[in-house]
């Protein structure tokens, strides 16, 4: 009796394994008409992309465009290897990158952030150095409670750790970090959840999630505040482009993409995701 | 008979498929850890300066002792809460409850590492916090490995002692030995292959864990001072740093890779002998 | 005199002591698993609707639900389990009925196995991505992470399915012989019924296994959260999904929550009915 049942749970499994995969694979649109771009790399301009990617979708049927965050690093590497259509790149190109063209689609900063409970509004550009070097430990130092920072730096090969360093000409070994994070909302994620912490992240994506509620701030730095005005007229130190790239020239699609890209149509998602279209100043 | 024949064939081929994948995996960590293992000195892994991929610096020994002590914190804890846990069930317990736990722990051995380190991050981390910060920490990573291997311990000795001949205990009780003489001088000892066997297989797995590590451990690359320091593992790191690696960079983490490949194959050899020495 | 009986008190502290110990670890353990459960059923179980397991996933996983995730799970699944079932039972009836258990080529393919069961599975995450991902041009798709995976299932499958067929009487065997009903007919006939509750064990052993597996998946199926249109889409399973969720995605914890959530009821389920199975059948070695 039990024998009968359990052969006919192998059957059970096995024919509605196949019988699912048939109907997933019948009812998903037809995948032979479908054209496909993949876009890998920051994970700065990644949320960004993937709006203008679902917009584009929407006017171009049968398009599918995936889009894989993974640091600025990876959309260089995936493209040069071909994995990728097309890079995101979250910083303007290195002397040595010169095989690749590279399309801005928007304008961003870095900001420090802590804790909303933190009292600490600005630091100065030695004070953020004595920080990330260990050399002051204790909130106390730069004015705030007397406890023990919790320094948050991020994983190598993301952009927004390369142009930090360079603005306060550190090395990345040079850090004493206490935590290590991959993305910029990985940052936000962990500096909310730890009053003592102090990380430094994209300020498109730490003013988005403010705004939804996360109990982070961003810190002035040497006196001028992180807003999206002071990035606009360029008063912001830490500035950076949001850059697509691409290897060769370029296929229709992907071609067609980057310049929908660029297109004031795509405006208003910039604008929603805090970062400054690069056609508005 | 020639319908067997035909059905070795077919048997065969797909017996060797299955061999092959050993091999296929071998072959391809090599591969591609192949142009570090033979332009840079292997001496490197262990003389560089510290860890900075970009900086050409490759030194894996912060990570490796980083996994050792993580995984070695977490067998001291999993080991007596194990032991205890077996002994429950088989010498405690009355036969329902050693039943219930059982499955109980059977149930907590099939729990995905991500969803423990889910809760760690969520529950166990900020507990720490309070503490003593950052929270991410070896001690976040030591808890969440303990409770993944505890079932693994706990299993194995139950097994092992579970088939300990009936006629010792017959014997050990009509020498008037009490119950924890009994089990220290009697069922441990004759259990003793299996029971070491298990903990090696969780020591395996321990050092081979990567998602749970990865979200409690706060991954920087150091030799701890204290268990409240963060610290990353060889696993964490393939983890964390595997999407954006190029060339060199790329290789090494094969190589560490390759590195933990071994050292847990070595375990489980161990282990193996262990079992096989036993049943001789 | 005294002597003794200072001992024999000696002994029952002790006992006493041991048996505390013992108690104590029993009650941590079990406080610890209800703790965990508690707190994601507490979490979760308020985000679980009907619209959770029907929608995709929107913002990030933030808002939505995890039907493209679902799906993209059942499709590695698949690709693992149709791979890895009929290689990982084939080498398991070769090493049971065709080849002695000394034999060279049995040997060699136990150890192969047994070695394979070792290997950590963020290292099958690095085959995959080296072997199906680049070295087979799969890229990040479904593909490459159900072949990783069945890679991955072979010594589990192999092993409960060889412990299973091992457990039918050799009489069935040699009566079959003395019938003179070829191997083949006697295999399909009476010796796959026979082992077919240790068979449906193992299979479900393994596809809890393989719905557990992250680290293997990073780097082969991607995360892309969309409903996947091919087998060479990238596709998130649920483990990774709860992994994305509590690690890059402020304010994904309740999602999160409730995924795992779902994901440990799963198991829960598959893991009670191979627990059934295997005890039905009186024999735990093809648990361990």
């Amino acid at each position: 009796m039990f024998r009968k049942n359990s052969y006919l749970l192998i059957c059970l499994i096995l024919l509605s394994g196949v019988a699912a995969g048939l109907v997933l694979l019948s009812t998903a649109p037809a995948s032979a008409a479908t054209q496909r771009l993949v876009l890998t790399g920051s994970s700065t301009v990644a949320p960004l992309v993937s709006e203008i990617a679902r917009r584009f979708e929407s006017l171009y049927p049968g398009v599918r465009i995936d889009v894989q965050a993974g640091g600025s690093s990876r959309g260089i590497n995936d493209v040069r290897k071909g994995v990728a259509d097309i890079g995101m790149v979250s910083r303007a190109l290195k002397p040595d990158e010169d095989d690749l063209r590279a399309f801005t689609i928007a304008l961003d900063g870095i900001s420090l952030i802590v804790h909303a409970s933190n009292p600490v509004v600005s630091l100065s550009k030695q004070q953020v150095v004595s920080i990330f070097t260990g050399n002051v430990m204790r909130w106390s130092a730069v004015g705030g409670p007397d406890t023990r920072i919790t320094v948050v730096n991020k994983a190598e090969g993301r952009s927004t750790l390369e142009l930090f360093l360079d603005y306060f000409q550190l090395k990345n070994s040079m850090i004493k970090p206490h935590i290590i994070i991959g993305d910029n909302a990985q940052g936000i994620k962990t500096v909310a959840g730890n009053r003592n912490a102090i990380g430094y992240v994209s300020i498109g994506a730490a003013e988005y999630e403010t705004r939804r509620g996360m109990p982070v701030r961003l810190l002035a730095l040497d006196g001028a505040a992180a807003s999206i005005s002071n990035i606009q007229n360029g008063n912001f130190p830490l500035l950076r482009p949001l850059n697509l790239v691409i290897s060769h020239e370029p296929q229709d699609l992907a071609r067609q993409f980057l310049t929908f890209a660029q297109s004031p149509q795509v405006r208003d998602l910039v604008k929603a995701q805090y970062f400054v279209p690069v056609d508005a100043h | 008979m020639h319908i067997d024949h035909l059905l070795a064939g077919i048997l065969r081929a797909g017996a060797a498929v299955a061999a092959l994948v050993m091999l296929l995996i071998l072959f391809f960590l090599l591969y591609e850890s192949w142009p570090v293992l033979t332009e840079l000195s292997v001496f490197r892994f262990v003389t560089d300066t510290s860890w900075h991929p970009l900086e050409r610096a490759y030194n894996l020994m912060p990570m490796l002792s980083g996994t050792l002590l993580a995984s070695m914190g977490a067998l001291m804890l999993a080991v007596p809460l194990g032991m205890a846990s077996a002994l429950f069930i088989v010498f405690f317990a009355p036969t329902h409850l050693a039943t219930l736990y059982g499955r109980l722990i059977e149930l907590l051995a099939g729990i995905p590492s991500v969803v423990f380190g889910f809760w760690g991050l969520t529950t166990l981390v900020p507990l720490i916090n309070e503490w003593h910060p950052p929270g991410a920490s070896l001690l976040a990573g030591i808890l969440v490995l303990t409770l993944m291997i505890l079932p693994m311990i706990t299993l194995t000795a139950y097994t092992a002692l579970a088939a300990v001949p009936e006629e010792l205990f017959r014997n050990a009780a009509a020498l008037g030995l009490s119950r924890w003489g009994m089990i220290s001088g009697v069922a441990l000892p004759a259990a003793r292959t299996g029971i070491t066997a298990g903990i090696i297989l969780a020591a395996a797995r321990a050092l081979g864990e990567t998602m749970a590590v990865l979200m409690v451990a706060g991954n920087v690359v150091q030799y701890p001072e204290s268990i409240f320091d963060p610290i990353r593992t060889l696993a964490a790191n393939i983890a964390l740093e595997m999407a954006y690696a190029m060339g060199d960079h790329r290789a090494v983490l094969f190589v560490s890779g390759l590195l933990l490949m071994l050292l847990v194959m070595a375990l489980s050899a161990v282990a193996g002998l262990l079992e096989k020495h036993h049943h001789a | 005199m005294p002597e003794m009986i200072w001992h024999h008190t000696l002994q029952k502290i002790r006992d006493c002591g041991v048996q505390g110990f013992v108690y104590l670890a029993v009650l941590l353990v079990s406080a610890v698993f209800v703790w965990m459960l508690a707190d994601l059923v507490r979490g979760g179980f308020a985000h679980l609707s009907w619209e959770f397991m029907t929608e995709s996933p929107r913002d990030a996983g933030r808002a939505g639900g995890i039907a493209s995730i679902l799906v993209s799970t059942v499709l590695i699944l698949l690709v693992a389990l149709v791979t890895a079932v009929p290689l990982a039972w084939a080498t398991a009836v070769l090493l049971t009925e065709f080849v002695p258990v000394t034999s060279p080529l049995g040997k060699t393919v136990r150890f192969s196995l047994f070695v394979l069961a070792g290997v950590p599975s963020i290292v099958f995450g690095l085959f995959g991505n080296a072997f199906f991902s680049i070295y087979l041009g799969l890229g990040f798709s479904i593909l490459s992470g159900g072949l990783t995976l069945a890679c991955m299932l072979l010594p589990i499958l192999t092993s409960t399915a060889e412990a299973g067929l091992r457990a039918v009487p050799e009489t069935y065997r040699l009566s079959a012989a003395a019938l003179g009903i070829t191997r083949t007919a006697a295999l399909i006939h009476l010796i796959f019924p026979a082992a077919a509750p240790a068979l449906a064990a193992g299979l479900l052993i393994g596809i809890g296994r393989a719905l557990a597996e992250t680290a293997a998946l990073l780097f082969t199926s991607g995360y892309v959260d969309r409903m996947p249109g091919s087998l060479f889409d990238s596709g998130r399973a649920l483990a990774l999904h709860i992994f994305d969720l509590s690690m890059n995605v402020p304010g994904g914890d309740m999602p999160a929550y409730a995924s795992a959530l779902v994901l440990v009821s799963l198991l829960l389920c598959i893991n009670i009915l191979a627990m059934k199975l295997a005890y039905s059948l009186q024999r735990r070695k093809i648990l361990t």
